[in-house]
C-alpha cells in the first residue's frame, strides 16, 4: 500500500514535469534553442493567475485564462526583442540571451511581487479516498495528469494536422528548405513561442496548486527538472516529454522512499545518465543521421 | 628558439601573456599604494579563479566544440579536494605557499580523475544531450559533497558518508585535537585562507600555458579539426576519443586547480556554491568573450565579476540592470549593424579588410 | 577580433567608472550613501548627521533568500531612524548592502562597506555567508553583530563577533527539552533541509537532545532546494510509521507547503516549529487554520501586546506594507544593542573602526538588553547570547502562549 502511495506521489510530482517538459520541448524542437527563460515564464503565470484570484477576486478558470493571455503576449514580446534578433547568430549566444531574460524575469518579479513568498489557493482543493482511507489522492494530481493528456493529444493533433503545425514541422526540419516553400519561418517560431509560453501558463497553475508556494524562483528548479526530462525522453518528441517527466517524478519519489533521501536527485541524475549512454537521444527521441 | 612575431596568432598569444602580466604588475603596485578599493582589492583572487574557469571551459566548449553546463562541478571537486589538502597538511607544510601549491595541484588531480570518469562514457553524447549530461554530472557531485564529512587529526583523515542523514562529524571520532574540516551541509567552515593574489596570477599564466600550447600543438589541431568536422577528421585517421578526452580532462584539471584557489580564500564554502548558476556563470563568461577566443575570456571573466560590484549603486535594481546589461551585450555583439560599425574602424586603422578566419 | 575590441571599449568605460567612484568615495561620501539607500533616501535616514556612527548592513536583497535580508535591513532602517529622531546623542548613518547569500559576495558587500568607512557592521543575515565575513572581520578587527547568522561557526573562534539570535544548538536543544517536558510520549518524524547548514544544525542537537531525554524519533525525511517542491513522500513515511509529532527545523516557506500538502493527504499531527517557523501567518493568502495547533520555538511574536512591539510592528507596516518577521526584530535590536554598547564604551563618531571594535568587544559581555527578541538578553565573551526561548502555539491565527 505504501508503494502504490510512493507511485502515486511520484506521477504526481511527474505530471508536473511533464507539463512543463512539453513547452521545453516544443520550443527546441521547431526553435532548436534551449529556453532556459521557460521556467521563469512558469513562475510569472503562477503570480498572474495568484493576483487574478486573490486580489481581482476573479474565478479560478478566469484566471488561467488571463495568465495565459499574459504569458503569449510576454512569450511574443521576449521572442521578438531578445530572440529574433540572433536568428542568425550562433546557438551559444541564443542561450545566454535565454539566461539574461531567466535573470531579467525573476528581478523584475522580485521588485513586482516582493521577495516573501505567497500563498496558492489550488485551483481544486480536495483528496479522493480509497481502500478506506488508506490510499488518498489529491484531486490536483489528477486534473494535472489528464491535463497533460489532453495537451499531449492537442499538440500531436495540432503538429501533424494543421496546417501551421505542419509548417512548425517543416522548420524544425530544415529551416532554409521551408523558407523556399513559402513558410514564414520567423512567423512560425513565434507562434512557436507563444503556444509554449501559454503552456507554461498552465503549468504554472498546476504546479503552484500542487505545490502551493509562489516566490520570485519558484520556477527554476521545476524549469531545469523538466528540461532534464525533456531529454530524458527524447527532446523534440512530444510524447517523449509526457514519458521523461512522468519518469522522472517516480523515480524521484521511488529514490526517496527507499535508497536516500539525501541523494534523491543525484540517483535521478544518474538514472539519466545511464538512460542517455544506452539511447543516446533519450528514450523516445529520433536518431539523426548524419550529413557528411 | 625564435618566436616570429609577424605571425598572428603567435603575436595575439603574447600578447595575451603580456596582458596578464602587466595586469597582475600594475595591480600589485596599486595595491601596495593603497590605490584601489577594498573591494577591488577583496576580488582579485576570485577574479583569479574565474578567470582560469573560463579560460578552461574555452577549451571544451570553444576549442573541442562541446557544450558542457557542469563546470562548476569540477571546481566543486577541486574546491574540497584542497580545501582536505591544505587543512590535513598544515602541520607537514607549515608555508602558506608551498601549501596552497600542493592543494591546487590535488584539487587538479582530483578533478582530472572526475573528468576521465566523466569524460569516458560521455563523450561519445552530441550536443545537448552532452549538456545535459555535464549538467546531471554537476548536480551529482554537488549532493555527495553535502553528503561528506571530513574530519583530520593525529591519527590521519577521517572520511565518513552521511548516505541516510543519521551521521554527524561527531561520528568521525576525533581526537581532542582534530579538525572538522567539512561538515556535510554546513561545508567546509573553519578554512584557513591562504590564498593570495600572486597565487592567483600564477595560476592564470600556468593556466594561459597549458591552454595556449595545447592549441597551438598538434594535437590542439586534431582537437579543432574535431570540432569543425568530426566525419572529416575521423575520416583522416584521427581518434576522436582520445583527443576528446585530452581537451576535456585537461580542462576539468584546470577547474580543479581553480576551484582549489577559490575554496581556500573562502573561509566558510558550501556546496551549494557550486550549483547550475555557477556553471552558467562561467558559461557566460566563455561566450561573451568569444568562443575559442582565450584572451577574450579573461577580460569577459573579469568584467562581469566586477560589474555587479560596480552597480552596486543601483541598490534593489543592480541584477534587474545586470540581465539588462547581459542581453544588450549579446544582441549588440550579434548584431549587422554593429559588427559593421567595428568592421570599419578596423579597416581604417588596420587598413586591411578582415577575412573571416572563424568556421562553425 | 571585433569582439576584443567591443570588450576593450567597455573595459575602458567600466574602468572610467570605477575611478569616478574611488574619488566619488573620498569627496562626497553622502550621496553615495543616499544613492545606495535606494527607497529609503526619503526617509532622510541618509543624510550626513556629525557625528554620526556609520553603520553597514548585509543581507540578500535578491535571490531566494531574499525575504531574510530585506527583512534585516528594514528592521535595522526602522531602529536608525528612531534613534536619529530621537534626542539620543548617538546618530547612526546606515547603508545596506546586498550579498544574495553567498560567501563570495558577502565578502565583497563588506569590502564595499569598508571604503564606505563602516565603523559597525550588522550583518551578514545568513549562516553561511556571516561565517565568510567573520573571519575577514576577524582579521580586520571590525565589530560585526549578526542578527540571524545562527551556527555555531560564525562566532567561533572571533572575539568581535556577536550574535543577537540563538545559536542552532541552542535551538535543537531547547525544543527537544520542551517537547521530552510537555510531550515525552511522543512519536517523533523530522523533516529537515540537508543541504542548508540551518535545518541541518538543528537537527543534528536535536536528535543528540532527544536521545539524551529518552525521546522516541520514528523516522527523519530530508530535502534539499532541488527537491523543495514535493514533501508527499516524506510525510507518507511519516505517516505510516505513526508519528505523531513532526519536528520542522525549517523556514516557513518550505513549512507551509507541508502544512498544505498533509492537509491534502489528510495527516495531522501536531506540527512543531522553530525560530525560522516565524513568519508562517504573515505568508500572503496563506490559509491560517491550516496552521492552528502548530508550536513554535520562536523569541519574536508580532502579536505581543507590550509597547516595545507593538510601537515596532506599527512602524514597520507603515513603512514596508508588511508585517515583520523574526528578522527584521532581531537586526532591530541588533542596532539598539550596539547603540547600548557604545554608550557603555564611551565611545564617539570619530574614533577609527578598530578602536571602536575593540572598546565595544569589552562593553558586550557586561550588557543586559530588554528587546523586542527577548529580556534580559547577555552574552558571553564568546559572542553567544543567552536568552530565554519562548514557545507558542498558533490559535486561531495568532501566537498564544500553551497552556
Amino acid at each position: 500500500m505504501e508503494f502504490l502511495s510512493y507511485l502515486i506521489s511520484g506521477i504526481s510530482l511527474g505530471s508536473v514535469y511533464a507539463i512543463i517538459a512539453l513547452g521545453y520541448t516544443m520550443v527546441y524542437g521547431i526553435a532548436k534553442m534551449l529556453n532556459f527563460a521557460h521556467g521563469d515564464v512558469i513562475m510569472v503565470g503562477g503570480y498572474i493567475s495568484f493576483c487574478a484570484t486573490t486580489y481581482l477576486g476573479l474565478p479560478a478558470v478566469v484566471s488561467i485564462l488571463l495568465a495565459m493571455a499574459v504569458c503569449t503576449v510576454l512569450g511574443i514580446v521576449i521572442e521578438g526583442l531578445a530572440y529574433k534578433p540572433l536568428r542568425a547568430a550562433p546557438s551559444l549566444a541564443v542561450l545566454i540571451t535565454a539566461i539574461g531574460v531567466s535573470y531579467l524575469l525573476q528581478n523584475s518579479a522580485l521588485l513586482i511581487w516582493g521577495a516573501a513568498a505567497k500563498s496558492y489557493t489550488p485551483i481544486i482543493s480536495g483528496t479522493l479516498q480509497l481502500f478506506g482511507g488508506k490510499l488518498s489522492i489529491q484531486y490536483i494530481s489528477i486534473l494535472t495528469v489528464i491535463v497533460c493528456l489532453v495537451i499531449m493529444a492537442g499538440l500531436t493533433l495540432f503538429t501533424s494536422k494543421s496546417k501551421m503545425g505542419k509548417a512548425m514541422r517543416a522548420c524544425s526540419e530544415d529551416k532554409g528548405a521551408a523558407q523556399l516553400m513559402g513558410i514564414n519561418v520567423n512567423q512560425t517560431i513565434s507562434v512557436t513561442f507563444a503556444i509554449g509560453s501559454a503552456l507554461a501558463a498552465v503549468a504554472g497553475v498546476l504546479l503552484c496548486s500542487y505545490s502551493p508556494s509562489l516566490m520570485p524562483t519558484t520556477g527554476s528548479m521545476p524549469g531545469i527538472k523538466a528540461f532534464t526530462a525533456a531529454v530524458f525522453g527524447g527532446i523534440g518528441s512530444i510524447p517523449g516529454a509526457f514519458l521523461g517527466g512522468i519518469l522522472l517524478g517516480v523515480i524521484e519519489a521511488l529514490a526517496k522512499a527507499y535508497i536516500s533521501m539525501q541523494l534523491a536527485n543525484a540517483i535521478v541524475f544518474a538514472v539519466l545518465i545511464v538512460v542517455l549512454l544506452v539511447k543516446p537521444t533519450g528514450l523516445l527521441g529520433k536518431k539523426v543521421m548524419e550529413k557528411v | 628558439m625564435k618566436i616570429n612575431l609577424r605571425n598572428k596568432r603567435t603575436r595575439t598569444d603574447f600578447l595575451t601573456y603580456a596582458g596578464v602580466i602587466i595586469a597582475f604588475v600594475v595591480m600589485t603596485i596599486l595595491q601596495k599604494e593603497g590605490a584601489i578599493s577594498r573591494s577591488l582589492s577583496g576580488q582579485l583572487v576570485p577574479i583569479c579563479a574565474y578567470v582560469t574557469m573560463a579560460i578552461s571551459l574555452n577549451l571544451t566548449v570553444g576549442i573541442l566544440g562541446e557544450l558542457s553546463l557542469g563546470h562548476a562541478g569540477f571546481m566543486s571537486v577541486g574546491a574540497f579536494s584542497g580545501i582536505i589538502a591544505a587543512m590535513s597538511l598544515q602541520s607537514a607544510i607549515p608555508s602558506d605557499g608551498v601549501r596552497l601549491a600542493v592543494a591546487m595541484v590535488l584539487g587538479a588531480f582530483f578533478a582530472a580523475i572526475a573528468g576521465f570518469l566523466v569524460g569516458t562514457p560521455v563523450l561519445r553524447l552530441r550536443g545537448d544531450y552532452l549538456a545535459i549530461v555535464t549538467l546531471a554530472f554537476g548536480e551529482i557531485i554537488k549532493e555527495l559533497v553535502n553528503c561528506l564529512l571530513v574530519g583530520y587529526d593525529e591519527n590521519g583523515l577521517h572520511m565518513m558518508f552521511n548516505l541516510n542523514g543519521q551521521k554527524t562529524v561527531a561520528d568521525l571520532g576525533l581526537t581532542e585535537n582534530g579538525i572538522e574540516i567539512i561538515k556535510g551541509a554546513q561545508g567546509a567552515t573553519s578554512t584557513t585562507t591562504i590564498s593570495t593574489f600572486t597565487a592567483g596570477f600564477i595560476l592564470v599564466m600556468v593556466t594561459l600555458i597549458v591552454v595556449l600550447n595545447l592549441i597551438r600543438s598538434r594535437s590542439g589541431r586534431a582537437i579543432m579539426a574535431l570540432r569543425d568536422n568530426r566525419i572529416a577528421a575521423e575520416s583522416v585517421g584521427i581518434n576522436i576519443t582520445k583527443y576528446k578526452l585530452m581537451a576535456f580532462v585537461t580542462s576539468a584539471a584546470l577547474a580543479g586547480a581553480s576551484g582549489a584557489l577559490y575554496g581556500l580564500n573562502m573561509a566558510s564554502l558550501q556546496a551549494t556554491k557550486f550549483n547550475f548558476n555557477t556553471s552558467i556563470l562561467v558559461l557566460v563568461f566563455v561566450v561573451l568573450g568569444g568562443l575559442g577566443n582565450i584572451w577574450g575570456s579573461i577580460i569577459a571573466a573579469t568584467l562581469l565579476t566586477v560589474l555587479p560590484e560596480m552597480l552596486r549603486s543601483f541598490a534593489e535594481f543592480r541584477m534587474l540592470v545586470y540581465a539588462i546589461v547581459l542581453i544588450l551585450v549579446m544582441l549588440a555583439t550579434n548584431n549587422p549593424t554593429f559588427k559593421l560599425f567595428f568592421e570599419r574602424i578596423r579597416t581604417r586603422f588596420f587598413k586591411k579588410p578582415a577575412k573571416e578566419v572563424r568556421g562553425k | 577580433m571585433k569582439k576584443i575590441l567591443c570588450l576593450l571599449l567597455a573595459m575602458t568605460m567600466t574602468f572610467g567608472c570605477l575611478t569616478a567612484c574611488g574619488s566619488k568615495d573620498t569627496s562626497e561620501p553622502a550621496t553615495d550613501g543616499a544613492a545606495t539607500g535606494g527607497d529609503t533616501a526619503d526617509t532622510g535616514s541618509s543624510e550626513t548627521i556629525e557625528g554620526a556612527f556609520k553603520l553597514g548592513a548585509v543581507g540578500p536583497l535578491t535571490g531566494d533568500a531574499a525575504i531574510y535580508g530585506q527583512a534585516v535591513v528594514n528592521g535595522a532602517q526602522i531602529a536608525v531612524d528612531e534613534i536619529n529622531a530621537s534626542d539620543s546623542t548617538v546618530k547612526f548613518e546606515l547603508n545596506k548592502q546586498d550579498d544574495e547569500a553567498d560567501g563570495e559576495k558577502s565578502k565583497n558587500a563588506y569590502n564595499n562597506l569598508m571604503d564606505w568607512g563602516m565603523q559597525i557592521l550588522v550583518g551578514p543575515t545568513t549562516s553561511g555567508a556571516a561565517t565568510a565575513v567573520a573571519a575577514q572581520v576577524y582579521t580586520d578587527r571590525t565589530f560585526m553583530i549578526t542578527p540571524s547568522g545562527s551556527s555555531t561557526d560564525v562566532i567561533d573562534g572571533k572575539d568581535n563577533v556577536f550574535q543577537v539570535c540563538f545559536t542552532d544548538p541552542n535551538q535543537g536543544t531547547g525544543a527537544a527539552d520542551y517537547i521530552a517536558e510537555n510531550m515525552p510520549d511522543s512519536k517523533i518524524a523530522i523533516i529537515y533541509r540537508n543541504d542548508d547548514a540551518y535545518s541541518q544544525g538543528i537537527r543534528d542537537t536535536f536528535v543528540e537532545e532527544a536521545e539524551a531525554k529518552g525521546l522516541e524519533v520514528v523516522t527523519e525525511g530530508t530535502f534539499t532546494a532541488d527537491t523543495a517542491t514535493d514533501f508527499t513522500v516524506q510525510l507518507t513515511d511519516a505517516q505510516s510509521k505513526g508519528a505523531d509529532l513532526l519536528f520542522l527545523p525549517i523556514y516557513y516557506q518550505p513549512a507551509s507547503i507541508i502544512l498544505n500538502q498533509a492537509n491534502a493527504m489528510g495527516y495531522a499531527p501536531t506540527f512543531f516549529g522553530v525560530d525560522g517557523m516565524d513568519g508562517i501567518l504573515t505568508l500572503e493568502n496563506f490559509d491560517t487554520s491550516l496552521a492552528e495547533g502548530v508550536m513554535l520555538l520562536t523569541p519574536f511574536s508580532a502579536d505581543a501586546t507590550d509597547d516595545l512591539t507593538k510601537n515596532f510592528v506599527a512602524k514597520y507596516q507603515e513603512a514596508y506594507g508588511e508585517v515583520p518577521n523574526q528578522f527584521a526584530a532581531d537586526a532591530y535590536d541588533a542596532v539598539y544593542i550596539v547603540k547600548a554598547a557604545i554608550e557603555a564604551a564611551g565611545c564617539t563618531a570619530d574614533m577609527s573602526t578598530t578602536d571602536i571594535c575593540e572598546a565595544l568587544v569589552a562593553a558586550m559581555p557586561t550588557l543586559t538588553y530588554n528587546g523586542l527578541t527577548g529580556q534580559n538578553m547577555t552574552w558571553q565573551a564568546t559572542g553567544e547570547v543567552s536568552k530565554a526561548p519562548m514557545a507558542v502555539v498558533i490559535k486561531d491565527g495568532v501566537y498564544t502562549l500553551p497552556n
